[in-house]
């Protein structure tokens, strides 16, 4: 079988979902061998095996780690040169589609982003414009590199052994060109991510407010969901912009997704409309929102949220 | 400061956006075009730029004749002058292609700045300022929403899915930046006026030291096998709330099994 790297996803260690993912498509179309970049793999390395992880090229050197993007595609660039692997799967985040992008550069290759499915011959599937066209890609030069949205995959265990190997690539100047200082954390409490999470709560504009925005939370905690926000609510300062959903914010395509106070501008269909089960609550009957939804109730969200919140934690 | 914005021309959101059948490249004469949302930021951050430390502010495009439309915005926005390369042979490139294209017309304009939009709202790749850096040799500092210069230094937050990263880089450099660095401005009157007098230099491939044999659908690394419109979602049940509307929800949540 065809080796196929997989770009580990790790904050300080924890391995992010995503990974387990393209783990899990990976060993689908061939055989999977993780590539471990930075500090933390001792942590990492049962989950890896979990997942069905063949093989692990471990980069432990926390320079890899220290400058933006740049010294994960050479190492890539160098393990693609090596091992000739069939195809390389990154996630489809903001820096894993930057490090396919270096990677296609240094490689020669096409590239393939924001794929939500993988074929047999690395056909991938795309769902463009918002959801609106679902079109397949491939890549006719070189070795495929393609940017897998989380979510696209359900994960499956599959316990594997893998054997371990060190690499280490000699950075140039320019893989050192954009030094990370310091790394910010941001506290988002027990929330899942965003972009990871099974079920998304989102508020709009109906929320009116920044402090009305504890409703959507409760919501939200309630079903162990991650919070979401419309453009009109980031554009209003009532909740970050890195929680927003839509065209220039995140692509969510969780399990579940409640809209509450959206009224579904094509900005924000943009960013959900992959979402498996979409639930809306909004005061207006003609919202273009209730176009997608599964189920939907027309009526004053600061009515309909909270006995939602009260509900659940009921049945729970 | 020699300050290059790459501008691109997209496809309205708000209107029908579909791909050709005869070849699976963007359908541009179905959509109203209009410049890429994100560049807008890119181009008021170079204006910043250039209002704090001097220098000139270059947009290049590479795109069709509509395209003028985008590069008036931002000449009208404030920009001084422009680089459009026109050329058929362009015509459905895919990323690496494009970044290639770029490069070769960042070399002829020099830089000390290359400043663009983090993704385009049509292909949404979000990977043209990776693979510039990469293919010029500079510092990427990119997804940024803050870019402070001094001197020859560019300190900068790159937002990452947990927060974000300080970074710090040395000029020239290409920066992407993220919706929310900063407030466009709206295009004055005068500003309107000025700008269709502003010099727009229109070059085809050859002339912008572009391989034409490396550009193009043709010669593209990536190919579209097929496409079809999503099958519409069915819609589902709506009710209006009687005093029992989060209930209901529960009781179909239950019924899913989310709960």
């Amino acid at each position: 079988m065809a080796e196929i790297l997989v770009l580990v996803d790790h904050v300080d260690g924890e391995v992010k979902k995503v990974t387990l993912e393209l783990l899990t498509l990976a060993n689908r179309l061939g055989e999977a061998s993780a590539v471990w970049v930075g500090a933390g793999y001792d942590g990492a390395k049962d989950k890896l095996a979990e997942y069905g992880a063949q093989k692990v090229y471990v980069g432990a050197d926390e320079e890899l780690a220290s400058y933006v993007v740049a010294p994960k595609a050479a190492l890539l660039a160098q393990l693609v040169q090596e091992k000739s692997p069939a195809a390389v799967l990154v996630a489809a985040t903001g820096e894993g589609k930057e490090v396919a992008g270096r990677l296609a550069v240094k490689i020669g290759s096409g590239v393939l982003t924001d794929v939500v499915d993988v074929a047999d011959g690395f056909v991938a599937e795309h769902s463009i414009f918002g959801g609106g066209t679902i079109a397949h890609a491939k890549v006719t030069t070189g070795t495929p590199v393609i940017a897998v949205r989380p979510n696209a995959v359900a994960a499956e265990a599959a316990p594997a052994t893998p054997a371990e190997e060190q690499v280490t690539v000699a950075l140039s100047d320019t893989d050192k060109g954009t030094k990370i200082v310091e790394k910010v954390v941001q506290e988002k409490g027990e929330r899942p991510d965003l972009t990871e999470a099974a079920i998304v709560v989102s508020g709009g504009r109906g929320v009116g407010g920044a402090e009305n925005f504890k409703i959507i939370e409760g919501l939200a905690d309630s079903l162990g969901a991650a919070v979401g926000a419309s453009r009109a609510a980031t554009d209003a300062g009532w909740y970050p912009h890195q929680f927003q959903v839509g065209q220039t914010g995140k692509t969510v395509s969780p399990q579940l997704y409640i809209a509450v106070g959206i009224s579904g501008a094509i900005q924000h269909r943009a960013g959900m409309q992959t979402s498996k089960t979409i639930i809306a609550i909004n005061k207006d009957s003609e919202a273009p929102i209730f176009e997608l939804v599964d189920f939907g109730v027309v009526g004053d969200l600061f009515q309909v949220a909270p006995q939602l919140t009260e509900e659940i934690t009921k049945r729970k | 400061m020699n300050i290059v914005v790459l501008v691109k021309q997209v496809p309205d959101t708000e209107s029908p956006r579909k791909l050709k059948s005869e070849d699976s490249t963007l359908d541009r004469a179905a959509a109203d075009g209009v410049i890429n949302e994100l560049d807008e930021y890119a181009i008021e951050e170079g204006l910043r730029i250039k209002e704090a430390h001097g220098g000139e502010v270059t947009v290049v495009t590479l795109g069709p004749g509509k395209a003028t439309e985008s590069i008036r915005k931002a000449l009208a926005m404030g920009a001084d002058k422009a680089v459009h390369v026109l050329d058929d042979a362009l015509a459905g490139s895919d990323a690496l292609q494009t970044s290639y294209a770029i490069a070769q017309v960042l070399g002829r304009t020099g830089f000390d700045l290359v400043i663009l939009g983090s993704e385009s709202t049509d292909a949404r790749t979000g990977v043209l300022a990776a693979m510039l850096a990469e293919r010029l040799g500079v510092p990427q500092v990119s997804l940024a929403n803050k870019v402070e210069i001094e001197g020859s230094s560019i300190k900068a937050q790159r937002i990452t899915d947990y927060g974000f990263d300080r970074v710090e880089a040395t000029l020239p450099a290409v920066v992407s930046v993220v919706e929310k660095i900063n407030e466009p401005r709206y295009p004055s009157f005068k500003g309107i006026m000025a700008a269709k007098k502003k010099p727009v230099e229109t070059l085809g491939v050859a002339d912008a030291g572009i391989d034409a044999g490396q550009v193009g659908l043709a010669n593209a690394a990536t190919a579209v096998v097929d496409f079809a419109e999503a099958p519409p979602r069915a819609q589902g049940q709506i009710v209006s709330d009687e005093g029992d509307g989060g209930t209901k929800i529960a009781d179909f949540l239950a019924a899913k099994k989310f709960v």
